[in-house]
């Protein structure tokens, strides 16, 4: 078959460039262990049992450490419990969230904090807040007719 | 076109198109003013209904039978009039598609269904929304077996031939059109059917999501391959030159085939539920369409530099100048070529693994879709529809409809930038897609997004005055002046080479595909059946 010389550069070159990208996001991932949310551990539980699952039965944020925080997050039609969440500057927080009824979003802007929140499945995600401020943590999947109106605060104490 | 019933088949297809796009225009005008914090609906209609009907009206249906129509057209044009036997497939096909849009929309209309065009379990809409697209997704089926029917006729009749480029880029569509389907309509018959009618008490949601998505990205391919066989079958014709490869054309709908449909997880990389090792290998087959794209660029830049060589252009960019620009049938698509350049790149964002979670959900994802299928792939069908229409009823593309052709690719092109533009930026700033007008009680983030949501609404505005162009301009070919119109095909160049045997076949590369799928769908999958609880029906609107 033939191929133009020229395309054959262009291609070798654009096929070189993507493995190089490629490896660098594998190397993100598997050596920096920068993963996108989810890998917890494949814990499930019954979406109709939700409160009465433990860590769901007491949604909370815990502390576990030195400044070092696990929050167990429950989101419904149209919020989040614990609603309101405060914590001081530098805080490390382990985002355990699960649904109670349809699919949601867990998306704090300003952050890289975004995931979904399947009813089912525990999703998981750990971010440190270095900045005071109040974030907004929303809702970003459609989930029914208020799901403009589902979000509340991380309030991040200086 | 020789059969008059065939002319009138394809011809059905597209006004069925255009009257969906009017209706779906209708909703997106709505909604950018919703969202733009501009008016408020009246009459109880819901934002997320019209959200519903805007997506499936698009996505769906125009997409759809849009594409079903120009292949058809096609198919005639490069294979003969069709069979009888493949014509009467080709209409029951049409007829069940045009059934389950009507269900569909009336649903939608009910508030039956406001569950968007992705139809996320556990929201349950009326079990009759998914019969609808039941309807919509055997009726191109139908397509699907007519279009290889009349290929393999033309090539019992035509013994030693390479099959007509054209006819083998329409099958290669739709193959991958049926391969895609299947996971949607496995979640849809065996999970979505059963659970809505209550025969069955819980859904599996993951295995829902992951079916859906197995079918999601596929479904921009066949979006994106009918504006690529404009590209490199039609465009060359219309500019006056040859096609630079007819090999390399052929590879990259191969290659488009086999690594478009698995990949449907970096559409999940938020999700959990899938272990990261699963997602990156997705990651890593998503990111081979690079490959066929870049050939793709390749190919076409390579025809518009020959065709301007040959009109005696000088230096290195000389042949730029000597571009038709003036012509609407290249204009259209030739602007949506270019705007898929920085379309592709928000692409690569969108895909990069661990960078997703700037954008997962954001307006970023909104405006990055409608750059790409409302802008490169819909600017495409709409420079085709303007030779198209008068080539199957036997009128002509005036001077006249050339300027309205120009107009609609001013005023979409600059709507789109505009509208695509503010999303993007927002996104990036967090405001999330799919969401009416709100401002999460003042919240000084969500306030900040305000004036890009207004910019959102004047870019909805001026592509409404665009719809409202092509609608008229629809109408002034269904009355063009009497004669004919060419549909072009073009001749390859005397430099291609001849094309390999096996780029006319597609048993290894439908090999290919499924080995694929297992590799990368097999144990994802199987943790997903074997683990999880269901979730019982919700109707939260």
């Amino acid at each position: 078959m033939h191929i133009h010389r020229l395309e054959k550069i262009w291609i070798v070159i654009g096929t070189l460039m993507l493995v190089v990208f490629l490896i660098a996001v594998g190397i993100g991932a598997f050596v920096m262990d920068d993963h996108p949310p989810g890998h917890s551990k494949g814990i499930k539980l019954d979406p109709e049992k939700v409160y009465e699952t433990p860590p769901f039965d007491n949604p909370r944020l815990e502390k576990i450490g030195e400044n070092e925080y696990n929050a167990y997050i429950v989101a419904y039609v149209y919020g989040y419990s614990p609603n309101n969440i405060e914590i001081p500057v530098g805080a490390t927080v382990h985002f355990y969230v699960t649904s109670a009824d349809v699919v949601h979003g867990f998306a704090i802007p300003g952050t890289n904090v975004n995931m979904m929140a399947v009813p089912g499945e525990v999703n998981e995600l750990t971010y440190t807040f270095d900045e005071p401020a109040e974030y907004l943590l929303l809702c970003n999947e459609y989930c029914g007719v208020g799901h403009e109106y589902m979000a509340t605060k991380i309030i991040v104490k200086g | 076109m020789h059969g008059k019933s065939d002319s009138k088949l394809a011809l059905w297809h597209i006004l069925v198109a255009y009257v969906a796009l009017a209706l779906g225009g209708v909703a997106g005008l709505l909604q950018g003013l919703v969202r733009g914090g501009l008016i408020e609906l009246p009459y109880g209609i819901g934002y997320y209904q019209l959200l519903t009907a805007h997506g499936v009206l698009m996505a769906l249906v125009f997409t759809t039978f849009f594409i079903i129509g120009f292949l058809y057209a096609g198919m005639v044009r490069t294979t003969g009039p069709l069979l009888n036997t493949v014509n009467r497939i080709a209409w029951i096909g049409f007829l069940m598609m045009v059934v389950g849009t009507v269900l569909g929309v009336i649903l939608v209309l009910l508030n039956k269904a406001t569950v968007l065009y992705t139809f996320y379990a556990p929201m349950k809409a009326s079990p009759w929304f998914y019969i609808a697209l039941v309807l919509i997704v055997v009726g191109s089926w139908c397509a699907l077996a007519a279009i290889v029917s009349q290929l393999r006729y033309w090539k019992r009749t035509n013994k030693g031939k390479m099959s007509p480029l054209f006819a083998f880029m329409s099958a290669t569509t739709m193959i991958l059109w049926f391969v895609a389907t299947l996971g949607v309509a496995a979640t849809v018959l065996l999970q979505f059917i059963p659970w809505s009618f209550g025969w069955v008490d819980k859904i599996n949601v993951m295995i829902s999501r992951t079916l859906f998505w197995y079918f999601g990205h596929p479904l921009v391919y066949f979006w994106l391959l009918p504006a690529y066989m404009c590209w490199y079958v039609i465009l060359p014709k219309i500019i006056g030159g040859k096609m630079f490869s007819e090999s390399m054309a052929r590879l990259a709908f191969v290659l488009f085939l086999i690594f478009s449909v698995p990949v449907g997880f970096h559409h999940q990389l938020m999700e959990p539920g899938i272990s990261p090792t699963w997602k990156y290998v997705q990651v890593v087959l998503t990111f081979l369409v690079v490959v066929p794209s870049l050939m793709t660029a390749f190919s076409m830049f390579a025809t518009f530099e020959l065709y301007g060589r040959s009109k005696g252009a000088k230096g290195l960019f000389g042949w730029l100048k000597k571009l038709p620009y003036g012509d609407a049938r290249f204009l259209l698509p030739f602007v949506g070529m270019l705007l898929f350049i920085p379309a592709g790149a928000g692409g690569i964002i969108n895909a990069s693994n661990q960078m997703n979670a700037v954008v997962h959900n954001t307006l970023w994802v909104t405006g990055h879709f409608h750059i790409t299928v409302a802008t490169t792939v819909a600017m495409t069908f709409f420079g085709v529809t303007f030779w198209l229409i008068p080539h199957l009823t036997g009128r002509t593309f005036t001077k006249k409809l050339n300027r309205m052709g120009i107009l609609l690719t001013i005023v979409w092109s600059l709507g789109m930038v505009i509208m695509s533009g503010a999303m993007h930026i927002v996104g990036l700033f967090g405001a999330p897609r799919r969401t009416a007008y709100t401002t999460y009680f003042d919240h000084p983030t969500a306030l900040s997004w305000l004036n890009y949501e207004t910019v959102m609404a004047i870019g909805g505005v001026i592509l409404f005055i665009g719809i409202i162009i092509l609608v008229a301009s629809i109408v002034m070919l269904l009355r063009a002046p009497k004669g004919t119109e060419e549909f072009p095909i073009a001749e390859v160049h005397e430099n291609a080479g001849s094309v390999p045997a096996v780029l006319d076949k597609w048993g290894i590369w439908i090999v290919i595909l499924v080995v694929l799928i297992l590799i990368a769908y097999t144990v994802p999958f199987s943790d997903m059946l074997g683990s999880g609880y269901g979730s019982k029906p919700w109707v939260t609107w």
